[in-house]
């Protein structure tokens, strides 16, 4: 279908319709005054001109560096596929079209998409995805609340920061009172969250693996969160999710993931995708878009949006939610991504990235001063505590090309000397060898 | 389709008082306006509302509406054959389509008789 909105000739159309004359009688009723008076805009420039400005700016990002910053986002190899196939003309827009006489192509790609996160998570529902994964957390805490009836929400401090600001913000004009129980040493504290819950409690937020690396299984906290009827929601990594136990398989109630680590570039913080799942108690309060496969009136299989009622559209303030725009192309790139790897594939690259990171923990550790922060197992990433403070590490390596990681200090109290290192598939050996030694050096 | 040997509410539920008991579903106008229904949202045996609070909302095809409380009491029991068949309300909202039972607290106030309702439903049918 094309997605130009309408040509001339539709609009002269549409306004011999209703007998108007002009776009600007139409619009008489707005005077002058209220029109915007510029849009401030510079003169046109040729191809070419355009083409050299933005490329003197483009070259001013540092493309080419060894980057070991994970902390939620992660630098994994994307298969030639993924761009090849969302860049199809039938996918390639910003708008997702949703009729299904017209988009039956969209509509099973999402419903593909759906059925690749519910198995990648374990879990029985998935939406069509909201814009990333802080906002799926934001929407699964929603669901909770509306849920529950109940305004308590427990949230683990080894939950990403980057998400525990996001919550804040989306939350600051909502009546809900945040329960912040704090990481030890790097570590989720399971007996405390289990000691926070209680029959006030709407939600459990925590996160597999935390955002200090460690693994965790939350089966038993899960279950005393159901036994006080608090509804378990856990932020998941895709791409280790091959290899940990599910979300569903710890009984979550929802899971939310971000998206991006299947198959998106990293590309300065977005477009990324949001992944939204749920079991089938919460389903009515999933919200966003759900793609669900019928027969239509002879019998053929067909794709269309399902369960719309809970939706803005039809239910206005009373909708799940009015922030729910899906990704379609970014959840596209991830079915790719998903197919292109299959189950192996994902495996590979998830145990590839493990071994890494342990590579790399104990070529760190080796460096007089360097201590682990992260006890216990750990996957892709890690934290160790440097002898001085990790900005000062930050800011000698990355001049020289290579990223060390993220500093802790941004977001703990105490953890000023903390770098949280991440490994992917893409992380050489003579990389990590590289890195080791430039640390020693910048330690002495 | 108005029984006389019930009460109303203006917001489209029907009451069957039998002493501290009443039964509450949905009347046929309603039903008729929402179109096929697919789901029936209903609070858990124990909660208490007051009469006219929201106690839940019935999906259809087309809309998701609210569904209130005629009378103020606790639930005691609630019509869990909707979960799987909300198409009962539908085919016989004053009989297996019926949603839940209160045990009353007080005097139910501001109720219709039928005839009070058929005018409210003419009203709007407009």
């Amino acid at each position: 279908m094309p997605y130009v909105p309408h040509t001339e000739d539709e609009v002269r159309e549409m306004l011999a319709v209703i007998g108007v004359d002009s776009v600007e009688d139409l619009f008489a009723e707005i005077t002058e005054d209220m029109r915007p008076q510029s849009f401030d805009l510079p003169e046109g420039l040729s191809e070419m001109e355009v083409l050299s400005k933005l490329e003197a700016m483009a070259a001013k990002n540092t493309i080419n560096s060894v980057s070991f910053l994970g902390a939620g986002f992660y630098d994994h190899y994307i298969p030639a596929a993924v761009d090849a196939l969302t860049m199809r003309g039938e996918f390639y827009t910003a708008y997702t079209p949703y009729q299904p006489e017209a988009s039956q192509g969209t509509l099973q790609a999402i419903f593909e998409y759906q059925t690749g996160v519910t198995r990648l998570l374990g879990m029985e529902y998935a939406n069509a995805s909201v814009y990333d994964g802080g906002t799926a957390l934001y929407e699964a805490l929603m669901m909770a609340v509306r849920k529950t009836k109940r305004r308590k929400v427990i949230v683990s401090e080894a939950l990403n920061p980057i998400y525990r600001v996001m919550l804040d913000s989306y939350t600051s004009n909502l009546d809900i009172e945040f329960v912040t129980v704090p990481h030890k040493d790097g570590l989720t504290d399971i007996p405390g969250l289990k000691a926070a819950l209680d029959t006030d409690t709407a939600a459990l937020l925590v996160q597999n693996p935390n955002f200090f690396g460690s693994i965790n299984d939350f089966t038993e906290l899960f279950a005393a969160a159901k036994a006080v009827k608090a509804v378990s929601i856990i932020s998941s990594y895709p791409v280790l999710q091959t290899l940990l136990k599910t979300p569903g398989a710890m009984g979550a109630d929802i899971a939310v993931a971000e998206g991006q680590s299947l198959g998106l570039p990293l590309s300065f913080g977005g477009p990324y995708l949001g992944i939204m799942t749920c079991n089938k108690e919460m389903i009515r309060q999933m919200p966003g878009r759900i793609v669900g496969r019928t027969e239509d009136s002879e019998g053929r299989t067909g794709y269309v949006l399902t369960l719309q009622a809970r939706e803005q559209h039809i239910r206005r303030q009373k909708a799940t939610s009015n922030i729910c725009s899906n990704q379609s192309l970014c959840a596209l790139r991830a079915l790719v991504h998903m197919c292109a790897l299959g189950e192996l594939g994902l495996k590979r690259a998830a145990r590839i990235s493990v071994e890494r990171a342990h590579i790399c923990a104990e070529r760190l550790t080796a460096i007089p001063g360097v201590k682990m922060l992260t006890k216990g197992a750990f996957g892709n990433e890690f934290a160790v505590i440097l002898p001085v403070n990790a900005y000062e590490v930050i800011a000698k390596l990355t001049e020289r090309g290579f990223v060390p990681g993220f500093p802790l200090g941004r977001y703990f109290d105490g953890l000023e000397n903390g770098l949280l290192v991440a490994c992917t598939e893409k992380t050489s050996e003579e990389q990590i060898g590289i890195f080791a030694e430039m640390l020693r050096g910048a330690l002495k | 389709m108005i029984p006389d040997d019930l009460l109303y509410a203006k917001s489209h539920e029907w009451v069957l008082i039998e002493g501290d008991i009443a039964t509450v579903g949905i009347t046929d106008f309603a039903q008729e306006q929402l179109g096929d229904l697919t789901f029936v949202e209903l609070p858990e045996v124990g909660d208490t509302f007051e009469a006219g609070s929201e106690m839940g909302s019935v999906e259809s095809v087309k809309a998701a509406s609210e569904i209130y409380s005629p009378v103020s009491g606790e639930v005691i029991e609630v019509n869990e054959s909707l979960e799987d068949n909300p198409e009962k309300v539908n085919e016989e909202p004053y009989g297996d389509g019926w949603l839940l039972k209160f045990k009353i607290k007080g005097t139910p106030e501001g109720l219709l008789d039928a005839d009070e309702y058929a005018t409210v439903v003419e009203s709007e049918a407009h």
